[in-house]
């Protein structure tokens, strides 16, 4: 079932268009990586799916059920978060925001699942703990159970190994694809194309051409060629 | 010593003195809830452009002869405090360059302005009183201590009311506008509560030294803490203590009111932050 369609979409900022013409879709279940150099307009496209800012002609149409908040996301770091005074609760319950509607407060409910969430992603014990004192990969994590808390529907993560070392990073791909075998749907950012190509079961890539498809037809176009280099060929 | 406590009970019993320390605590009350959303959202200095807003206004309004200067000065605060906030990180001139802009062009009008039209014998007294805060707050009716206890308890009801939302729109406004939060309504709120305090705290500290009132009980809190919630009450702990303590000091030892609040958050702020690096240090 189709979740997000893009049709002829135009994105980016004051009627300057940094990518049109672009058409995909992305199903239930899917792992989608979008794949491109710096500046081509990944972190617009995300922005634009999000909603954040309008495309500048086309349509996102949303279907399969999937509501207006019904997308989670999983930004890049700010400079406001890294001196930030919060608890690893506090950030991960901050993910029902938009579910309570007028309600001042979180309810029970909400609460036992910010703790399913945050045992999903293995981070329990650092509840209590201040956000601005974790490591990179911690950090990351409690973001993505924050984005969980929002929706366990459709992720949208960008970049979410910026900044990690090695082994971390292989932790992370490995957490975001254990995910996407439990049924959410992922749409991640990526500039590392070995992992792309390892996990992802669709590639789109934008700059100069756009191409979209699933990982095979991805293999066997010419852009790859172009930009993956090595770690396609192994 | 029991002749300090004496006094001190003597002066309490005054009616005037009551109402300045229940107006002085609901301000500094009020004053620390937002802080830490301010220091946090990199808005420290805001206190201090919009109360010289309120200058520039409060010259306008005594220039035009009006009664009641909070007809005019509460609107253009607000506007100013929404223009500042909203504006964000897409305004092409950007945020500490724009408070600053605003700040020192409203103390300058509103300065040339009382100069210019001024009907009172003691100019330079009354600027003084309005920057470094004046005894007004000893001589308060009865009805405007009313008013000010009635909007500090609608200040503190709708920070409540919207803790959550405001800790989520702080820590990650984009996460929050992605999943449907109206991020652009709380700004809109937290404007308007911020400009009704700036209006409010200028009778207490005078214009030159909210900022104290704002920055100083959230950045002492977060040398020590290390949740929102703990941070928030532990900030609004110290600077109605702060609030309390300066106002009973200045009323003692006969120091001006807002300065001796302000050097008591000051003073806090010192032993906090020593207190925080022992703490990190033993950790």
């Amino acid at each position: 079932m189709e979740q997000l369609i893009c049709r002829d979409v135009s994105l980016g900022y004051e009627g300057n268009a940094i990518i049109s013409g672009l058409n995909f879709s992305i199903g239930s279940g899917d792992y989608l990586c979008i794949v491109g150099e710096n500046g081509s307009g990944k972190s617009t496209l995300m922005k634009t799916l999000l909603g954040l800012i309008p495309p500048l002609s086309g349509e996102i149409v949303r279907g399969g059920g999937l509501c207006a908040n019904e997308i989670g996301y999983l930004p890049q770091q700010t400079a406001i978060q890294r001196d930030f005074p919060a608890s690893v609760t506090e950030i991960v319950l901050s993910g029902f925001q938009a579910h309570c509607g007028m309600r001042p407060f979180y309810n029970k409910e909400e609460k036992r699942t910010a703790l399913e969430n945050m045992e999903r992603l293995g981070i329990t014990d650092l509840a209590k703990r201040c956000y601005r004192e974790l490591s990179g990969g911690q950090q990351q994590r409690v973001l993505l159970a924050r984005a969980l808390c929002a929706t366990t529907k459709l992720l949208l993560l960008d970049e979410p190994v910026a900044g990690l070392d090695p082994m971390v990073t292989a932790d992370m791909y490995a957490l975001i694809d254990s995910l996407n075998k439990e049924g959410v749907t992922i749409i991640m950012i990526s500039h590392d194309i070995c992992a792309a190509v390892k996990y992802a079961s669709h590639i789109l890539h934008i700059g100069d051409v756009l191409f979209f498809g699933t990982k095979q037809e991805y293999l066997r176009s010419d852009v790859s060629k172009y930009f993956s280099g090595e770690c396609v060929k192994r | 010593m029991s002749e300090i406590t004496e006094k001190l009970f003597m002066y309490l019993e005054l009616p005037f003195v009551r109402y300045a320390v229940i107006v002085g605590v609901l301000i500094a009350l009020c004053s620390s809830l937002l802080g830490v959303t301010l220091v946090l959202k990199r808005f420290s200095f805001i206190g201090d452009g919009l109360s010289h807003v309120a200058f520039g206004a409060m010259a306008v309004a005594s220039v035009l002869n009006v009664s009641n200067d909070m007809v005019i000065v509460l609107p253009v605060t607000v506007v100013s405090a929404i223009l500042l906030l909203s504006g964000g990180r897409k305004a092409k001139i950007k945020g500490d360059a724009a408070i600053a802009m605003i700040s020192v062009g409203a103390l300058a009008f509103g300065y040339l302005l009382m100069n210019i039209f001024s009907t009172s014998s003691n100019l330079s007294g009354d600027v003084c009183s309005t920057l470094f805060g004046s005894t007004s707050i000893l001589t308060l009716t009865s009805k405007e201590v009313w008013l000010c206890v009635a909007l500090s308890v609608a200040v503190v009801v709708i920070f409540l009311l919207f803790y959550n939302k405001i800790f989520a729109v702080t820590f990650d406004e984009d996460f929050s506008k992605a999943v449907g939060t109206k991020a652009q309504r709380y700004n809109f709120l937290l404007a308007t509560v911020i400009a009704v305090i700036i209006v409010l705290a200028m009778n207490l500290v005078g214009s030159l030294l909210i900022s104290a009132l704002v920055i100083f009980p959230a950045l002492s809190a977060m040398r020590i803490f290390r949740s929102f919630k703990a941070v928030t009450i532990c900030s609004a702990v110290v600077s109605v203590i702060c609030a309390f303590v300066g106002i009973i000091i200045s009323i003692l030892a006969g120091t001006p009111v807002g300065s001796t609040i302000v050097a008591a958050d000051a003073v806090v702020f010192i032993i906090f932050y020593i207190a925080g690096m022992i703490r990190g240090g033993v950790q």
